[in-house]
């Protein structure tokens, strides 16, 4: 195995609020290697976006309360604000699912892309903007001169996506964090984005962590996936195994739960039973086990690790890692 | 086009009938512009429609945002005007309707919305959600009312004791519950479901489509049910509509459509939608549209779809073409279709 291009280690990150601290992020570890597309599930609030805003010390007015976030033997977490000025945006890169909100609408197009190169490479604006140009037209923006003197309001949803992958791209960034980047767009134009990210990974090489609750998608561009509930880490490992044998009960459920557009037959829906959990007021133990369907007496009492189970896969869960195989009506 | 002479009965409307029948459905909106705010142009939102619905089917709408589905769903209950064309609701013309008729006629139809947040009003409790509609209608009062809202909280699955709280006090899942109760307070025949599911998590979506599908078979209810989420209305819908700028471009049932798509629009909707199953992801063959929806204020000539339509030809820019049969309820819109 390759040395990991960046490791989480142990990560709390933690929020303030009315009602106590709430733990968004409650212990994640992981590594992403040079070059793989790693795929980060699971619904609002299971903390995978703060996970990713950790990373890049966005996380305010969250607070990192304690692990490590190592990238290229320095730890992140540590790194001053300057440091960390040169992080974002030169070696690891982040867009965002709103693309409209994370431009600037007073700024040319072009002139925003070529912000990175400025600003990290102290290009001039002449040079910064010939390399934004010619970035805009390898993520597929159709007569990019010109669009470069435009302002992202005269863009498309998904127009507006590609300019911001490419902004993320001019300082050739290791790493690519992409936080729910389709989910405001149409299916046909989803299809593009994420045809465009794989060929980014393809082409530039770029290290990827795509955020999604979306399970088709990540079935699609990830060779490894993590699924995360209520701010921890419940499921990890190659996704094919991960589909094809979940073994933690939140994803066989999930799994089993949603529609599928080749499905023979009409067969009732398998809702997972309950609410989403409650950050405020987790139940004991696992977090999961109140919607559960394998619980046993344990699960109410303590907090599973996240442990080694079959040959490939990682799971946080009392039941399968005492070799209970997952299976149901 | 033959359907647009679609007629109101003249003898009396059985569930043998379509439910609903629309011809040749238009809904433009104008466009406004300048100091004086004269009408530059319109958005042809819906730019004629023809579509049956029966009785105790459930018909999907399928499109991306600004195809016109929700604007079609709207107008179909009658909370828009049309601008042209017809809409016979259980044999009557219902387009036009104003006054005391078409207030008689929401308690035979209703509407679930989207976002469980906004369509409820955070100042009334649940008890006055639901209950609403039952005294606008003066279908109960007192211990009969009461009891009746009740009755509508289980019957969507809530604990009928939750009647006093308030919205705020619910998750997404539950306050789309609430919106169910009170769509049913009416006891409506014609239910529009206008994306019903997508602003909840992908835990709760199954709830609630497993709910639909039980209330639908319990009170004989048919459903218009619009959604992007072709997977969902694949699932719950027996024949489903695709939509493009305006205008249906396939009608068929849900295996048909998927197993032999014959609009190329159809083709690459259906190639576009992830499918949860890496191994079948690998090896599936992707037709990735170029370009974005044309704007529906000026939409192109011929077929709308020609601009983006990997099989357009010189013709589809000079006709519109219209909705052809490929036998078994089967219709596409298209002169080149797909085999």
């Amino acid at each position: 195995m390759t040395q990991p291009l960046l490791e989480v280690q142990d990560l709390h990150t933690v929020f303030s609020t009315k009602e106590g601290w709430v733990k968004a992020v409650d212990g994640v570890s992981f590594e992403l290697h040079p070059g793989e597309t790693l795929g980060i599930v699971g619904e609002s609030g299971c903390g995978k976006s703060v996970t990713a805003l950790s990373i890049m010390r966005l996380q305010r007015p969250g607070l990192i309360k304690s692990g490590h976030v190592m990238f290229k033997g320095d730890d992140l977490t540590k790194a001053t604000e300057d440091e960390m000025r040169d992080v974002r945006g030169k070696e690891i890169a982040m867009i965002f699912q709103d693309p409209m909100t994370s431009l600037n609408p007073v700024f040319r197009t072009g002139w925003q892309v070529a912000e990175p190169l400025r600003l990290h490479h102290g290009w001039n604006a002449k040079k910064s903007l010939t390399s934004a140009i010619n970035m805009l037209g390898r993520v597929g923006i159709p007569s990019a001169t010109e669009r470069a003197e435009d302002y992202p309001h005269q863009f498309s949803g998904g127009m507006r996506q590609r300019v911001m992958i490419a902004m993320g791209l001019t300082t050739t960034p290791e790493v690519l964090i992409a936080d729910e980047p389709t989910t405001a767009l149409d299916v046909t134009i989803q299809a593009q984005i994420l045809d465009l990210l794989r060929h980014v990974n393809q082409e530039f090489g770029t290290a990827t962590i795509l955020i999604t609750h979306n399970l088709g998608v990540v079935a699609g561009m990830c060779k490894r996936i993590i699924v995360m509930y209520a701010g921890r880490i419940v499921e990890a490992g190659p996704t094919a195994d991960v589909f094809a044998h979940p073994k933690h009960p939140y994803t066989w459920a999930l799994l089993r739960s949603i529609p599928r557009l080749d499905a023979e037959r009409h067969e009732p829906l398998k809702p997972i039973e309950g609410l989403p959990p409650n950050l405020v007021d987790l139940p004991g133990g696992c977090a999961f086990h109140p919607r559960c369907a394998f619980k046993i007496e344990k699960c109410s009492r303590d907090v599973p690790a996240l442990q080694r189970v079959g040959d490939t896969q990682l799971s946080a869960c009392w039941v399968t890692q005492a070799g209970t195989e997952l299976k149901g009506a | 086009m033959p359907s647009a002479t679609v007629k109101p009965l003249t003898r009396a409307w059985t569930t043998a009938d379509p439910l609903v029948e629309v011809s040749d459905l238009k809904v433009w909106f104008s466009v406004s512009s300048g100091v004086l705010q004269r009408t530059v142009g319109h958005v042809h939102a819906v730019d004629g429609v023809d579509l049956e619905i029966k009785t105790g089917e459930t018909v999907g709408l399928v499109g991306e945002s600004g195809c016109g589905k929700s604007t079609l769903g709207r107008a179909v209950i009658r909370l828009l005007e049309p601008t042209e064309g017809k809409i016979i609701f259980k044999g009557d013309d219902i387009s036009h309707l104003r006054g005391e008729r078409l207030r008689a006629l929401r308690r035979d139809m209703a509407m679930i919305f989207q976002d469980p947040y906004a369509s409820l009003d955070p100042r009334q409790t649940v008890g006055d959600i639901v209950g609403e509609p039952i005294d606008v209608h003066h279908l109960a009062k007192g211990k009969e009312r009461q009891d009746r809202i009740q009755e509508l909280l289980r019957v969507v699955g809530l604990n009928p004791r939750f009647v006093d709280r308030y919205p705020h006090e619910f998750s997404g899942g539950q306050r789309q519950r609430i919106g169910i109760a009170r769509a049913l307070a009416v006891e409506p025949s014609f239910i529009v479901c206008d994306e019903p599911i997508s602003a909840l998590d992908v835990s709760i979506q199954a709830q609630i489509i497993n709910l639909l599908e039980r209330l639908q078979s319990k009170f004989n209810l048919t459903y218009l049910f619009i959604a992007h989420d072709l997977s969902v209305v694949k699932h719950i819908s027996n024949r489903i509509a695709v939509m493009y700028l305006g205008k249906i471009m396939e009608v068929a049932g849900g295996s048909q459509l998927y197993r032999r798509p014959r609009h190329p629009y159809t083709a690459s909707l259906l190639s576009a939608i992830p499918i949860p199953d890496p191994v079948i992801e690998l090896r599936r063959e992707r037709t990735i549209l170029q370009g974005d929806v044309a704007s529906p204020i000026n939409p192109p000539s011929g077929c709308r779809f020609r601009t983006r339509c990997p099989r357009a030809r010189e013709h589809c820019a000079e006709e519109v073409p219209v909705l052809e049969s490929f036998g078994d309820e089967h219709k596409a819109a298209c002169f080149y279709p797909l085999d």
